[in-house]
């Protein structure tokens, strides 16, 4: 059951997508997004829907996984389309009931906002699918370090990051292990209304947490065994490298966001 | 018949890149009152084997029955499968929550709709069960030794009074004193009360010791199924699985190398000092 929610999502294979510079694709996902929002006419988009459509045919990816995503933020779109269809004021009335109205203009926002929301959660999907969270971490670590002098600590923050996201399976086996555990004991998480099923989480949440800070304690004890210290001159393994490929990317997202700023002021 | 499994598979994240088999084709059928024992390498499939026996994970394809009820009818309370069934899972210790002992030890009959006096009487006769004294019962489970809370935990499945009782790997990184006082309770529980006890292990030694059957697990398959020893008798292919025989096992085999000649169906030391102290006392 808890084994198939899968956080962090990385959809592993191998593809052009997959082994670009991480840097490259959390700087382009940014552009991307950017560039989402100077379009204002349906022929942005249109460009737009070509784009995205090959990268994901690059990336291997299957869509089902793609459109994942967009199941979590159903309920946003469908308030956005109709907060744009009933508040934009216009002078095309296509339909009137005391103050409510639906105008042209209406629904011609509407349908913008909506593609340009289903478009963003796609993008930052490929971005989540085609990079594993250790790269994704080395990567923000990267473009966070020319801040380090003005007082961030990037090796810090990535850390933190790397080992939440190195947590959250661990967590959710365990959440799974004392689930099954308890509804062995008869336990009973389904069933009941809402102060009842909030109280039979109670036998959940206390082992858990309990766990979470017994494993915290451990981690931090191994760390400091092995004489771990913050940031200051370690070295890694693999380090980042922008490659032919990784050109290659950037004149692909220079390209698509020129085009997307002169289909705007044209 | 307490369990029967029949053409059983079992398939995790069905579908997707993650998925992986964990169990194939299994046929088991267990008696009442056996003591069987569940051996296999780490990832063999037995830990989600035993999640079958009382319903916590239903199979993909294959029939299970369970004291009679079929686990895949929609109609079988699964609930009261979990209250005959009892399953305590590996490091039970872990799933400790309440403020005192007692009351940890009556979350299960409680939830099993009991009367109040009835829930006293059954926590009192399985913390006793467990040798957990009296005066323990207002403390909070998180200040007893390891050994201790593991007996609450296990205490907390007995309070159920299943039929059947699963045991995961119960002594795992216990001492050898709360190691033989578990087993030993095990043990008592099962001739006592007559309930079937299948045990999951990784010390040939428990096993042999305890058991009348053997079930060894091999990649998701039943790969050998038998008393002692008979499955001991395949040590080769044991060891190719992984496992081994007990050690006293390979003594026995190498003194018979040796050219004495002592009896090789020998699984705990205590027989093996009886045979050797015969095979002394004829060449005298």
């Amino acid at each position: 059951m808890l084994r198939d929610i899968t956080i962090g999502q990385y959809y592993p294979t191998d593809s052009w997508i997959h082994r670009l510079d991480p840097r490259v694709k959390i700087v382009s996902t940014f552009v991307f997004i950017i560039a989402l929002f100077i379009a204002n006419r349906y022929i942005g988009y249109a460009l737009t829907f070509l784009f995205l459509a090959c990268i994901i045919a690059i990336s291997k990816v299957p869509v089902k996984f793609m459109l994942k995503g967009l199941k979590a933020i159903f309920v946003i779109i469908l308030i956005t389309v109709a907060l744009n269809i009933f508040m934009t004021p216009g002078e095309m009335i296509l339909w009137q009931y005391k103050s409510l109205r639906i105008t042209g203009e209406g629904l011609y926002l509407a349908g913008l906002m909506a593609i340009r929301l289903i478009f963003l959660i796609i993008g930052s999907s490929i971005l989540t699918l085609t990079t594993s969270p250790i790269q994704l971490t080395d990567g923000i670590e990267s473009l966070l370090n020319p801040y380090k002098k003005i007082g961030i600590p990037a090796h810090e923050i990535a850390m933190m990051m790397t080992i939440a996201l190195r947590f959250i399976p661990i967590l959710l086996e365990e959440t799974d292990k004392i689930m099954k555990a308890q509804m062995a004991r008869g336990a009973d998480f389904e069933t009941g209304g809402i102060v009842k099923r909030a109280k039979s989480l109670i036998p959940l949440l206390v082992p858990l947490f309990i766990s979470a800070f017994r494993r915290a304690d451990e981690l931090a004890m191994a760390m400091e065994a092995r004489c771990y210290r913050g940031g200051e001159n370690r070295t890694r393994m693999k380090q980042l490298v922008i490659e032919k490929q990784d050109y290659v990317a950037i004149g692909i997202m220079i390209v698509f966001t020129a085009a997307m700023i002169i289909i705007r002021f044209i | 018949m307490a369990i029967k499994f029949k053409e059983v598979s079992h398939v995790y994240s069905q579908g997707t890149p993650f998925e992986k088999t964990a169990l194939k084709n299994i046929n088991i059928h267990i008696e009442k009152g056996q003591f069987v024992g569940l051996i296999g390498h780490t990832g063999s499939g037995k830990s989600t084997l035993i999640q079958h026996f009382n319903g916590l994970l239903k199979p993909t394809s294959g029939e299970i029955t369970i004291l009679g009820r079929n686990i895949n009818d929609p109609n079988t309370s699964l609930r009261e499968i979990r209250q005959k069934v009892g399953l305590v899972f590996q490091y039970p210790e872990h799933q400790l929550f309440e403020m005192t002992i007692f009351k940890d030890v009556a979350f299960g009959p409680e939830n099993m709709g009991l009367s109040k006096d009835e829930v006293e009487h059954r926590v009192r006769e399985a913390l006793s069960m467990v040798g957990i004294k009296e005066e323990m019962y207002g403390k909070s489970p998180f200040e007893l030794s390891g050994g201790q809370k593991r007996r609450v935990a296990i205490a907390g499945v007995l309070a159920m009074k299943p039929e059947v009782l699963v045991l995961d790997e119960p002594t795992a990184g216990l001492d050898p004193k709360g190691r033989d006082e578990i087993l030993g309770q095990i043990q008592m529980l099962h001739e006592s009360l007559g309930i079937t006890v299948i045990l999951v292990s990784h010390s040939m030694e428990d096993i042999a010791k305890l058991v009348d059957r053997i079930i060894v697990m091999h990649r998701g398959s039943v790969a050998l199924d038998g008393t002692p020893v008979s499955v001991f008798e395949h040590v080769e292919q044991l060891e190719r699985m992984g496992l081994a025989a007990p050690q006293i096992m390979y003594i026995m085999k190498a003194l018979r190398d040796k050219g004495l000649d002592v009896p090789t169906d020998i699984l705990t030391v205590e027989e093996g000092a009886k045979a050797l102290a015969a095979l002394l006392k004829k060449q005298k």
